[in-house]
């Protein structure tokens, strides 16, 4: 190679690679490939088991590879590499290690749900370690194209995840539109790095913000719509509020594993960039963002916790509780300072345990294709499995914030962030929220608790707690999306299918590994906060 | 033994940790004589602590015991102290001695009752409070021994919760009091803003920065607190319905703990009485009324205990008409003769109920002399004792508030002496009906569960046959008996046991009684001795023959006045509506409709937004499209306004 490009006529300046600052990400598809490579060798088709154990083995070596990089951050410093697209810092690794443990447990939720849908072949797992990767590449991103690679990377293979379960309906029309939205935003986020290279000349992060720091551009118009047009990339890609609708139509669609990749990793990635890019880069500008993701901040907030109280199916409603979440993390992307980025960066770190845990419950309650995961399933759950809906009301608590949970703090640090920023309606609004979004969380796990064939149906447990709602006419159901069973549908559902609903149903071994993991971190952390909080307060960016 | 005093709260307190830990294992009656001995104990280590005070130089007879900082929040700094002096010594020696004999009574009364050690419990309890109450030196002290024995008069009057009536007599107790706290209790934030402390001391000090105002405010606010611990007119009600406890429980509520507390109160801050001529005044007033009015009452009553209730509230008043009078000393002395005389009667009473088989309607008695010798030799000494027949402890005592009474208002004596009159009469008229005449109990039906729990108490000897009492039960009665009939030593002039003498230092020698020439004390004496006398043969000619004799009984005085009536009427009804109309309207229409409003607001909100999500993806991107011309739009406007 050294020889060819030495015989052409022009050289071409080869930059130097610090291989350890991509080592995770080249781990993740190192994995990808070989398992791929593998499975087109030899004749039969690869069993699960061995895609899941590669995955696993990748996950694992990748997060050795992380955190053999975070020692070598605090010895050495951050620096930036690979011609500066790379940066190498706290922040870069703690993105890595998130994605990494995400990655990990979803191969050990996804092996018993591909076995229990029957779905042969290595491709889950290829692809999610893809997928993994390109959230790996954002966090560690230090230019808006490489940005864009990761992002790309990132969603494409999401999209066919999406797409798995080719047996049901609802996964190939939610990724559908996953892609046609996901592409559409994909477009705007491209035209907000033309826009922003255009005024700034530079598509490198600290090049940009070494501009914006030398020239006084307060109103320069170019640089506001690339601004405008990268948040509206990033808050599809995050599903803030006003572009989050694809998100529960693609979280009930998903196969609930993927779901709950989509919902951890997927964030990971794309609020790493969105802080790398706005509050590292773009924060001599910051008064002209900063209302904006105020605002998307606020609706996430409020839409979140509002909405997801009228769902009855539970990935809706765990999609509606992600954007909830999404708001609070917002929070620490407006406070726009380290303090901010740390809480947001914790809240992440926390929230991926949380929600992949839930999703783990979820798609074992789910049984084969995807049938039970309306909220009425989950009735006498404590009575038939009382472990596991113990851990899901940990789970759920957790991502209610409640004290003792991981999920408490996180949503205290961010809080706090807001307020040492004076961001007092936020946080006012966030905690209020809280308080709403506990509603459907403890309507959730009281359902669990309560007993099979008791009078009156989930909607009744709203509609008991609230009887001023009580002559609210039944909302129609409109469009296919909200196909959402009514009460009348419920009842009227065949006795078989009760009583099949109603029997145990199976965990796979890996699965409660993973679901107990999640919740032993949740609760040990939630107790012992000290490593996981000092952790992300030292993961600070390479420029703030 | 003064650096020891703490014991003397201490060990009632011990004594209710082991009967909380150990109570039910112990049993009965082993759990009975545990809580007696730690009363006893602390009865002994007041007399050693009493001996030491002896030692001290008169003048300066006080002792403070610092134990530790209880509240010390800025300028409020409440210190757990004790304070011993005569006055809190005299009242130590007889609650502990008063006590301890009850304790011991409770042990035969109690036996074979389903909650036997509880019973101590509760009892230890009352006497730890009282305690407190009595040696607390801040009124924060005095407050918590207060709401102690407010606590347990409440669970000891509902100790037999399950009948009805029990039940609420005890909350009827409860808040009564709770009425008498709130003034207390404002009457402490008084002290305290004005002089910045609630230490006794520390506020007689500085009564000149307090300002008569506030000293007869102060003073008010602590009769307020006084008329429901001590039950006086306008808040007497709860001690007659307080019979509903177990004997021994009156007879402690009525003697040593409890009602005392609050003239031993108002004893403490003589100095702001003293400062407040019109308080003190107000003082008497309701003393005498409240004597004259619950006399009345006991004298048409049936029920042996509540004669003797309001015989106490009576009693009770002539206190206050003392304490109004200036005379400390005398209410100290009437209250010390009165825990031994009413004390011995209501142990005889619960005796007599006892043989009876709890029968408490005196009509159901009669000729019981015959029956009961040891409890009607002693209850005849606690009549004539209550009577005030020379030469007995209540003549002395009823004669020194009379004579200071007579000395301050003369036209509030007229009311003593009439009272005088009426307590000789019905008193004659207990005993009459319950010691003489014929044999009318036989006529009674079976006693089974007439009154008292059934089970409560053993039946020895033939169903419905009189029975004496076991020793554990007489032995009280011999000894208070004997007290009751020589407590008049404290008024004899000069003498060893002189109360005057040894309270002084506390209240100071300057009373209106002083001023009474040696003629007038003889005369008002003799005044005395002959209503007391004159009214005893009348009460005892008239009930030993007959216990029928309605013009004597008129309703008005057998409903008590109709107080409880006129409370029924005038506040108990009005707030039941009051409560009522928050419940049904105030709390389910406005609270639970704002609490609902609100839920239902956030569920229908959203349930509106829930329709943008139509599921057509040509919506969605429409709603990218308006997000992005939106923000973009809100950016560019920085263009102008930046």
């Amino acid at each position: 190679m050294t020889a060819l490009f030495a015989s052409a006529a022009t050289t071409i300046d080869v930059p130097h690679v610090d291989y350890l600052s991509i080592l995770p990400m080249v781990i993740m598809l190192g994995g990808a490939v070989v398992l791929m490579v593998a499975s087109s060798l030899v004749r039969r088709i690869l069993g699960v088991s061995i895609g899941t154990w590669v995955a696993m083995a990748t996950s694992l070596a990748a997060l050795v590879a992380a955190l053999v990089q975070w020692d070598h951050v605090r010895t050495h410093g951050p620096s930036v590499t690979v011609a500066g697209a790379i940066a190498f810092d706290g922040f870069a690794v703690f993105v890595q290690v998130t994605v990494a443990a995400a990655m990990l447990l979803t191969a050990l939720v996804g092996d018993g749900y591909l076995k229990r849908e029957g779905v042969e072949g290595p491709e889950f797992h290829v692809l999610a370690m893809v997928s993994a990767s390109g959230a790996m590449m954002m966090g560690a991103a230090n230019d808006l194209i490489v940005v864009f690679l990761g992002l790309e990377i990132l969603s494409i293979a999401l999209y066919v995840l999406a797409a798995f379960n080719h047996r049901r309906p609802q996964s190939g029309e939610g990724a559908l539109k996953y892609f046609v939205l996901g592409g559409f935003s994909s477009a705007v986020f491209v035209y907000g790095i033309a826009l922003t290279y255009g005024a700034t000349g530079t598509t490198n992060l600290p090049q940009i913000a070494d501009f914006l720091s030398r020239n006084v551009v307060a109103s320069n118009g170019v640089l506001l719509g690339g601004m405008a047009l990268l948040l509206v990339g990033f808050a599809f890609k995050v599903a803030a509020v006003p572009f989050h609708m694809w998100s529960p139509d693609v979280y009930e669609g998903s196969p609930s594993p993927v779901t709950g990749f989509m919902a951890a990793v997927a964030k990971a990635g794309a609020f790493a960039a969105l802080l790398r890019v706005f509050v590292s880069s773009l924060v001599t500008v910051r008064v002209d963002w900063q209302p904006v993701v105020w605002m998307l901040a606020l609706l996430s907030l409020v839409l979140g916790a509002v909405v997801a109280l009228t769902q009855r199916d539970v990935k809706r409603m765990m999609a509606y509780s992600s954007i909830n979440h999404v708001g609070f993390i917002l929070l620490g992307v407006v406070a726009a300072s380290p303090r901010g980025v740390s809480a947001s960066l914790y809240y992440l770190f926390t929230y991926t345990f949380l929600v992949v845990g839930t999703f783990a419950v979820i798609s074992v309650m789910g049984r084969p294709g995807d049938t039970g995961n309306r909220i009425t399933d989950y009735r006498g759950l404590a009575r038939r499995q009382p472990v596991m809906a113990l851990a899901f009301a940990v789970l759920l608590l957790g991502q209610a914030g409640m004290p003792f949970t991981t999920g408490f703090l996180a949503k205290l640090e961010v809080i706090e962030a807001s307020v040492a920023d004076q961001g007092y309606t936020l946080a006012a609004v966030a905690m209020l929220s809280a308080a709403v979004a506990a509603f459907f969380y403890l309507r959730l796990a009281v359902t669990m608790f309560s007993p099979v064939g008791m009078e009156g149906d989930l909607a009744d447990v709203g509609t008991a707690a609230a009887p001023g709602s009580a002559n609210l006419p039944p909302v129609p159901v409109a469009g296919p999306a909200d196909g959402v069973a009514s009460l009348q549908v419920l009842t009227d559902a065949p006795p078989e299918a009760a009583v099949a609903a109603r029997g145990r149903v199976p965990v796979p071994g890996l699965t409660a590994v993973a679901i107990g993991t999640c919740v032993a971190f949740s609760v040990v952390f939630g107790i012992f906060p000290g490593p996981v909080l000092d952790f992300a307060r030292q993961a600070t960016l390479l420029l703030a | 033994m003064l650096h020891v005093t703490y014991l003397i709260i201490l060990l009632p307190l011990v004594g209710v940790g082991v009967q909380l830990v150990a109570g039910r294992r112990l049993g009965d009656p082993v759990a009975g004589w545990i809580g007696t001995a730690f009363v006893g104990a602390s009865f002994l280590v007041s007399v050693g602590v009493y001996l030491d005070l002896l030692t001290v130089h008169a003048p300066v007879r006080t002792f403070t015991q610092d134990l530790w900082t209880w509240i010390p929040v800025d300028r409020l700094q409440v210190r757990a102290a004790l304070y011993v002096d005569p006055l809190a010594m005299t009242m130590v020696l007889f609650v502990t001695g008063i006590s301890a004999l009850i304790h011991l009574y409770s042990i035969g009364y109690m036996h074979g009752d389903r909650d036997f050690s509880k019973f101590f419990l509760y009892l230890n309890l009352f006497v730890a409070s009282m305690l407190i109450l009595v040696l607390g030196n801040n009124l924060v002290m005095t407050f918590v021994g207060w709401e102690g024995v407010g606590t347990c008069s409440y669970l000891l009057v509902a100790f037999w919760f399950t009948r009805d009536s029990a039940a609420s007599a005890g909350k009827k107790a409860f808040v009564y009091n709770r009425i008498g706290d709130a003034g207390f209790l404002v009457a402490i934030f008084l002290a305290y803003a004005t002089v910045h402390t609630t230490d006794y001391q520390v506020i007689f000090a500085h009564l000149s920065e307090i300002g008569s105002a506030n000293i007869t405010a102060i003073c008010l606010l602590l009769l307020v607190g006084v008329m429901g611990k001590s039950a006086q007119i306008p808040l007497f009600p709860w001690l007659a319905d307080a019979m509903e406890g177990p004997t021994p429980v009156s007879a402690l509520i009525h003697a040593a703990t409890m009602v005392t507390a609050g003239v031993y109160l108002l004893c403490r801050v003589n100095p702001l009485l003293h400062a407040s001529p019109s308080a003190a005044l107000t003082v008497a007033i309701i003393g005498a009324a409240t004597a004259f009015v619950a006399a009345t009452i006991a004298c048409a009553q049936q029920d042996i205990k509540k004669v003797l209730a309001y015989s106490t509230v009576s009693q009770l008043g002539y206190m206050f008409l003392a304490i109004g009078s200036g005379a400390y000393t005398a209410a100290i002395f009437l209250m010390v003769a009165h825990a031994f005389f009413k004390g011995l009667l209501f142990l005889g009473s619960g005796s007599v109920i006892h043989g009876l088989h709890d029968e408490q309607d005196l009509k159901r008695m009669g000729n019981l002399r015959r029956y009961l010798p040891v409890t009607f030799l002693t209850f005849a000494v606690g009549w004539l004792c209550l009577a005030a027949v020379p030469p007995l402890s209540g003549f002395w005592a009823k004669g020194d508030v009379l004579d200071n009474t007579w000395a301050a208002h003369p036209a509030l004596w007229v009311v003593g002496i009439v009272t005088a009159g009426l307590t000789a009469y019905y008193m004659s008229r207990l005993t009459a009906l319950a010691f003489f005449g014929s044999d009318r109990w036989k006529a009674a039906v079976p006693v089974d569960a007439h009154h008292d729990e059934p089970g409560a108490h053993h039946a020895e000897g033939p169903v419905g046959e009189p029975h004496e009492s076991p020793w554990v039960m007489t032995l009280p009665l011999w000894i208070l008996a004997a007290f009751a009939a020589v407590a008049g030593v404290m008024a004899i002039p000069n003498g060893q046991f002189n109360l005057g003498r040894w309270v002084d230092p506390v209240f100071g020698a300057n009373l209106y009684a002083n001023h009474l020439s040696g003629t007038a004390l003889w005369v008002l004496g003799v005044v005395d001795a002959v209503v007391a006398v004159t009214f005893v043969a009348v009460g005892f000619h008239l009930w030993s023959r007959t216990a029928e004799r309605p013009p004597l009984e008129g309703t008005f005085l057998r409903r008590s006045w109709y107080v409880n009536e006129l409370y029924d009427a005038v506040l108990g009804r009005p707030a039941q509506r009051l409560a009522a109309f928050c419940s049904d309207v105030v709390d389910s229409k406005v609270v639970d409709g704002a609490v609902n409003g609100v839920a239902g607001l956030v569920k229908g909100s959203g349930s509106l937004l829930r329709r943008t999500q139509t599921g057509y993806v040509r919506n969605y991107v429409l709603g990218i499209v308006l997000g992005t011309v939106f923000v973009v739009g809100f950016m560019l406007t920085r263009l102008w306004w930046a």
